[in-house]
């Protein structure tokens, strides 16, 4: 398979498979093995101020079962959960008419793509300007959400929006539109033929922007940090907390590993989903 | 729903998109002491910041980290997007899932692994050790983009290449990298500005000693929003903003569409 000359058919003339070496090194020294290491470290416990001891036992993962862990784990699904809905409805109906009734869309593209890729630090900070109480439209409006769940979920939705509606664009841009009119040149009522060929067809994207959407959220320190005024503690919080300032590293491994055990499952679900959405597509 | 509705919708997104960004850069050019009392147009801040010590090395170590780290995820990354192509599947399969795990694992829980492994073994944390760290997720980024550019060419030119009786590598010379060359930098610059911006990553492995720009940012809100660390943030998002357009311009001109600057999307 590594010779390079000669090979027609499927896929072409190929570069030899090694070359894939030198990432893959990276990827087992400086990706795998730290993640070998936190769920080693979940097991161990504590001995003196900052040594670790492998004692090889579920003491951290028992401890994590307290209701005070619980309710934090609960609050932070319900906020993945509230950042999946809130961006897809906001999100799929701009991604539909990008794909489908946009002028001028190489720069309309591009003005999601930026926020895509640019500053999630500071997109999160711009929000500690608009939601002060002296920023003259809340000033006006007499409210003050800053430091509150309120300013969470608004900076949760604006941090997130592009991760939907890029993969939702990518999804619904190439679909045939025609075979939409046609479904209702047919007799299907615009809802019907939308539910009958557009969703089905847009289901890849929406599965890809949930996914880019719930598992880093299942994450998420630093809107709460920023927004929340770090007064409300979500799983992210935890760690952060283990790791710079409580120091109990096995303890905040093992809450780690919740969230890799979490985004297993997660993806796990959501390709079942994507699975079978393929086989209603034929 | 209607077509005017949708526009309308669409138009309150880009707002939503945008104004708060503009309001960043709006009062970063507040000539008062306090953020949101606006005492007229000045750039004094701009230059404040660029006189204060810890803002500028700040941003030196946050250009250095990000060059480094494009130079080596753009090696890496095309090799690995080379590879993929002619690759058995049972192998392929794995490596494409590894690729998506760098991608999607929470970020928060990759750069507390790698605390914890650079403390078991020893390394001493600083610029090293977040330049390693982020190359890892940014490999990935520059693969993505490399390897939608390289199936989207098909290998036409590759065969014919061989077919006159070149070898792999001046074929790769002569033939691939010069079609993959603005994928490839295209690549590197979306890693430049995933490195320069990245938080999580680098807060867990820095050190004591070392900041970025976003990790000055970070720390300095805890005494609230300031003059000096918004005129921060608006350079921070003219750089990256400037790269990313950069990128996307280069992949356009090139004939391909969007292709690759978010996968999937032509």
């Amino acid at each position: 398979m590594s010779t390079p000359g000669g090979r027609r058919g499927h896929g072409g003339p190929r570069y030899p498979a090694w070359l894939a070496l030198p990432a893959l090194g990276w990827y087992a020294a400086f990706f795998l093995a730290p993640l070998g290491f936190v769920a080693a470290y979940s097991f161990a416990e504590l001995s003196g101020f900052v040594g670790v001891d492998f004692a090889w036992n579920l003491e951290n993962y028992r401890y994590l079962w307290d209701p005070v862990y619980r309710d934090i784990f609960v609050r932070t699904l319900g906020l993945a959960s509230f950042g999946t809905a809130a961006t897809l409805l906001a999100g799929f109906p701009f991604a539909y008419w990008l794909a489908r009734y946009s002028r001028r869309r190489t720069l309309l593209l591009l003005l999601v793509i930026v926020p895509f890729w640019t500053s999630f630090l500071i997109r999160a900070y711009a929000w500690l300007i608009i939601l002060d109480p002296s920023f003259p439209l809340f000033r006006a409006l007499d409210v003050d959400l800053l430091y509150t769940t309120t300013a969470i979920y608004i900076g949760v939705v604006y941090n997130y929006l592009p991760l939907m509606v890029l993969p939702l664009y990518a999804a619904l841009e190439r679909i045939d539109w025609s075979l939409v009119e046609a479904a209702q040149d047919l007799g299907d009522g615009p809802l019907r033929a939308f539910r009958r060929v557009t969703l089905p067809l847009a289901l890849p994207g929406v599965v890809a922007g949930s996914l880019l959407v719930f598992i880093p959220l299942t994450g998420e320190y630093l809107i709460p940090a920023i927004l929340g005024g770090n007064k409300t503690a979500y799983t992210g919080t935890l760690i952060a907390q283990e790791f710079s300032e409580a120091h109990d590293w096995p303890l905040g491994s093992a809450i780690a590993m919740v969230v890799i055990g979490s985004m297993t499952v997660v993806l796990v679900a959501f390709s079942r989903i994507a699975a079978r959405g393929e086989v209603a597509n034929g | 729903m209607g077509r005017r509705l949708l526009a309308a919708h669409a138009v309150l997104v880009y707002a939503f998109l945008y104004a708060p960004v503009a309001v960043v850069v709006a009062y970063a050019f507040n000539g008062g002491r306090q953020t949101l009392n606006w005492e007229g147009f000045s750039t004094k801040w701009f230059s404040a910041a660029l006189r204060d010590d810890s803002i500028t090395s700040a941003l030196r170590n946050s250009l250095l980290i990000a060059a480094g780290n494009a130079a080596v995820a753009c090696l890496l990354g095309t090799l690995l997007a080379l590879s993929l192509p002619g690759m058995w599947r049972s192998l392929r399969v794995p490596i494409d899932a590894l690729v998506t795990m760098t991608l999607v694992t929470p970020e928060i829980v990759f750069g507390i692994a790698a605390l914890v492994f650079f403390t078991e073994i020893g390394l001493t944390l600083g610029l090293k050790t977040i330049l390693v760290a982020h190359v890892v997720f940014n490999a990935s980024v520059v693969a993505l983009v490399v390897r939608a550019r390289f199936v989207g060419l098909g290998h036409d030119f590759e065969e014919a290449s061989y077919d006159l009786g070149a070898g792999p590598l001046s074929t790769f010379r002569q033939v691939t990298l010069p079609r993959l060359a603005p994928a490839i930098l295209a690549g590197g610059l979306l890693a430049f500005t995933f490195s320069f911006d990245d938080f999580y990553t680098s807060f867990f492995v820095s050190g004591a000693g070392t900041t970025t720009l976003p990790l000055y940012v970070f720390s300095s809100l805890r005494f609230g929003v300031s003059p000096i660390v918004n005129a921060t943030a608006a350079m921070v998002l003219a750089l990256t903003i400037g790269a990313i357009v950069l990128a996307y311009i280069v992949l356009r001109r090139s004939g391909g569409r969007a292709g690759g600057v978010f996968p999937g999307v032509r």
